[in-house]
Formats: structure tokens, sequence, C-alpha cells
């Protein structure tokens, strides 16, 4: 049997194409994309085949998860520290200019008035946890939700309003958070969903 | 594996001739795209959220006559009971105090959507023909827009109340809501359900 010594031979290969492309594809995702913001909870949304975009900026969104807790924000920090101060004189409550920056950082919140400070007071990791996430009261006899969206309507007159639902919320709570709007006379409000294809053959 | 390397000029300094060859590993670089690029990947999002539009009447006090009666011909009822189960029927309680048929359909598409497009057929052909045209680029955006909108207007075409039930979910609002888009209905509006239509209901689920 013949001995075969098998030749190493070293295979050279040149990445610098691979390398430029790889620049590209990231510029590419760092310029169109933007970093999705976190949210106290998640909300599995249900599908719907409308394609109208959310608007970007002037937004009011209300979060409302499976047990029917309200989550609320808006965007705009300087906006959210008037907000804090309408609502907190409403409930006599004074905030520190600490408080408020802190405040103008949470994007959206689900806290009572009465546990704000506390809420305000923790780190940023802490005011994630499960355990916070109260939902603001919204029911006919303590109806904070409600001071929460004429504040925020005062503060920004061009607020538009999404509602981000998980798709078991139960009715009654959304039937609920409907009916304070309607209150408030907000009768234009979006619902946030996720795209479902339009069916073809009608 | 990945290099870059240069060859340098020999003979341009004064006497000695030095032949640099640098060697760049660029191997850690491409790591780092890809890391940077798994990044931006995880943390980003491309996908805009959708939404849907919807607007309510307000809640102030109309006066009787100014309220538009609807022709109870035309009115179709559609009741979100639990476990995505749909009741409707047409029309209300007739003079003589018959209650209407109630039927019981799913969101499956041969459930209530079938039945609305039955109903909505004129409007559904009117809005197939311009869809077509614009397919093939025959009128301009804004006629369709201006025929589109007048279709759905039509005098004729059904207006549908839709009421939930306590058991609804959302999932089932926003389904319905879907529907209305769908089948191209003009006039839907979202009501409170009454004590009339819970009996409905009852009766059929005995």
């Amino acid at each position: 049997m013949p001995k075969v010594k098998a030749k190493r031979k070293s295979t050279w290969v040149d990445m610098t194409a691979m390398c430029d492309m790889a620049f590209l594809l990231l510029t590419f995702f760092m310029l169109t994309s933007n970093f999705t913001v976190k949210e106290p909870i998640q909300v599995d949304t249900p599908s719907s085949i409308s394609e109208i975009k959310i608007p970007e900026t002037n937004i009011m969104k209300i979060v409302v998860d499976k047990e029917g807790k309200i989550f609320f924000g808006i965007d705009g920090q300087d906006k959210r520290i008037s907000l804090l101060e309408k609502v907190g004189e409403l409930y006599k409550i004074n905030f520190t200019t600490e408080e408020k920056h802190q405040f103008s950082l949470v994007n959206s919140f689900g806290i009572p008035i009465e546990k704000m400070k506390a809420f305000l007071a923790l780190s940023s990791s802490d005011r994630d946890l499960k355990e916070n996430a109260f939902g603001i009261p919204g029911d006919s006899l303590n109806n904070q939700f409600k001071d929460w969206i004429q504040a925020a309507r005062k503060v920004n007159t061009e607020l538009k309003i999404a509602i981000k639902a998980d798709r078991k919320t139960p009715y009654p709570k959304i039937k609920n958070v409907m009916n304070t709007l309607q209150e408030l006379d907000e009768n234009r409000y979006n619902l946030i969903t996720s795209l479902e294809e339009a069916p073809d053959k009608l | 594996m990945a290099e870059l390397n240069t060859e340098g000029k020999g003979g341009k300094k004064k006497g000695k001739s030095k032949k640099v060859s640098t060697r760049v590993d660029l191997t850690p670089m491409v790591d780092l795209a890809f890391l940077l690029i798994t990044f931006f990947m995880l943390t980003t999002s491309m996908l805009k959220p959708q939404t849907m539009e919807i607007s309510m009447p307000s809640r102030d006090k109309v006066e009787e006559k100014d309220q538009t009666k609807v022709n109870a011909g035309k009115a179709i009822t559609i009741i979100l009971g639990k476990n995505d189960t749909v009741f409707y029927y047409f029309g209300t309680r007739s003079k003589e105090n018959i209650d209407p048929k109630v039927e019981v359909t799913t969101f499956a598409a041969d459930g209530i959507r079938k039945v609305l497009l039955m109903r909505n057929a004129e409007v559904m052909n009117k809005v197939n023909e311009l869809k077509n045209l614009k397919a093939k680029k025959s009128i301009k955006d804004e006629d369709y827009k201006k025929q589109f909108s007048e279709a759905k207007a039509n005098k004729a075409a059904p207006v549908i109340l839709i009421k939930a039930t306590d058991d609804a979910s959302y999932k089932n609002l926003v389904d319905i809501l879907d529907e209305m888009q769908i089948c191209n209905i003009g006039r839907y509006a979202i009501v409170d359900i009454t004590a009339y239509d819970l009996e409905l209901v009852k009766k059929i689920n005995i």
C-alpha cells in the first residue's frame, strides 16, 4: 500500500469583502430601526388587517393587560414632568425635582398615585418587577385614570390616544376604558393591533 | 484568516531599500461587526405597530327627533358571546312582538363573514370593480378614494349594531371590527347590550 502523505495546504481566504458587508448591514440596521421601548408588561395584541401605522409623536399610550390592569404613558420628557405636576396638584402631593426627573424617564407606568413616590424611589430594574405592576385604578369609585387623561390632554392638546390591549382582556375592562374616554369626550382613538394578511378570496 | 497585506515599495528611500510587509489580521474586526449586528437585531424593531382607528359617538344627549332611526329592514345586530361565538339577527323586534330569529356562528371565514358578504353584496361588487380599475390604473387615486367612500355610504347598505356581552374578549371586538373592514361595511356602531338581547342569547343556549 503506497503511503499517501496528505500534503498540508494552508487555505487563505480574503475576508475583506465579508467585513465590508457586515459593516454595511450594521449601518443599515442602525439607521433604519428604532429601539423598542421597554414596557411594564408584555401584551399580546390581537391581529387585524388594518395597515395604518401608529403616529410617532404625540401619542398617549393606554396599555391594558389580560387582567384588566391599566398602564399609561405619554411621550416627551418635559410633557411628562408637567403631567406629573398637574396630577400632583390634584391629589395634593408635592414631587421633588429629582422625582420629577425620574418620572420623565419612565415610559409607561401603572401605579396608583398614592404609591407613586415609593415607585419613583425604586431603581429602574426594580420598577419592572411584576409585584409593582398594580395598574392605575379606573373604576367609578376611584377613577385616577380619568384624571391622568384629563391632565395629559391639558398638557398636550394634540395628543392622539392609542389603546393597546391583550387579546384575552375581558370586554368589560375595555368597555370601562372606552366609557371613561367617552365621558371625557375623547371619541377618536386607535387600537394597536398586529398585522394580519387580508383574505384574498372573498 | 482575514488579513490585510501591504507590500512596501522598494527603492523610494535613498540608499536603503527596505521591503516592509505588514500583515494585519482582521478576524476580530469581523467578529466585532457581527456582534454589533446581533445586538442591533435583537434590541431594535423595524416593524412599527399597526392601529385601527375608531370614532365613537359623543355622550351628549341627542334629541329624539334628530336621532336617525335605524331602518329595521337593514339593521343587523351582532352580539359577541363567550368562547368566540357570534350571535346575529336581522332587524328588530317586529310589531307583533315576534322575536327575530337568532343565528349562531363563529369568526371563521365561513361564519359571520359569509353572512355579511351576502348582505352587502352590492357594495362588495362595486368595491371589487373599483379595485380592479385601480390595479389596471384606469382611475386616479383621488377618484378611487372618492368613489370608494361613496360606494360604502350607499343608502341601501346594511347598518350593523355591535353589542358585546360581558363574556366576550377584546380579541372578539377587534375581530368584528376587522370583519367590518373586510366586508366594506359603511355604517356600524358599538352600542351597549340591552336586557332584551341578553334574553335572546340566553334562549339560544338552553
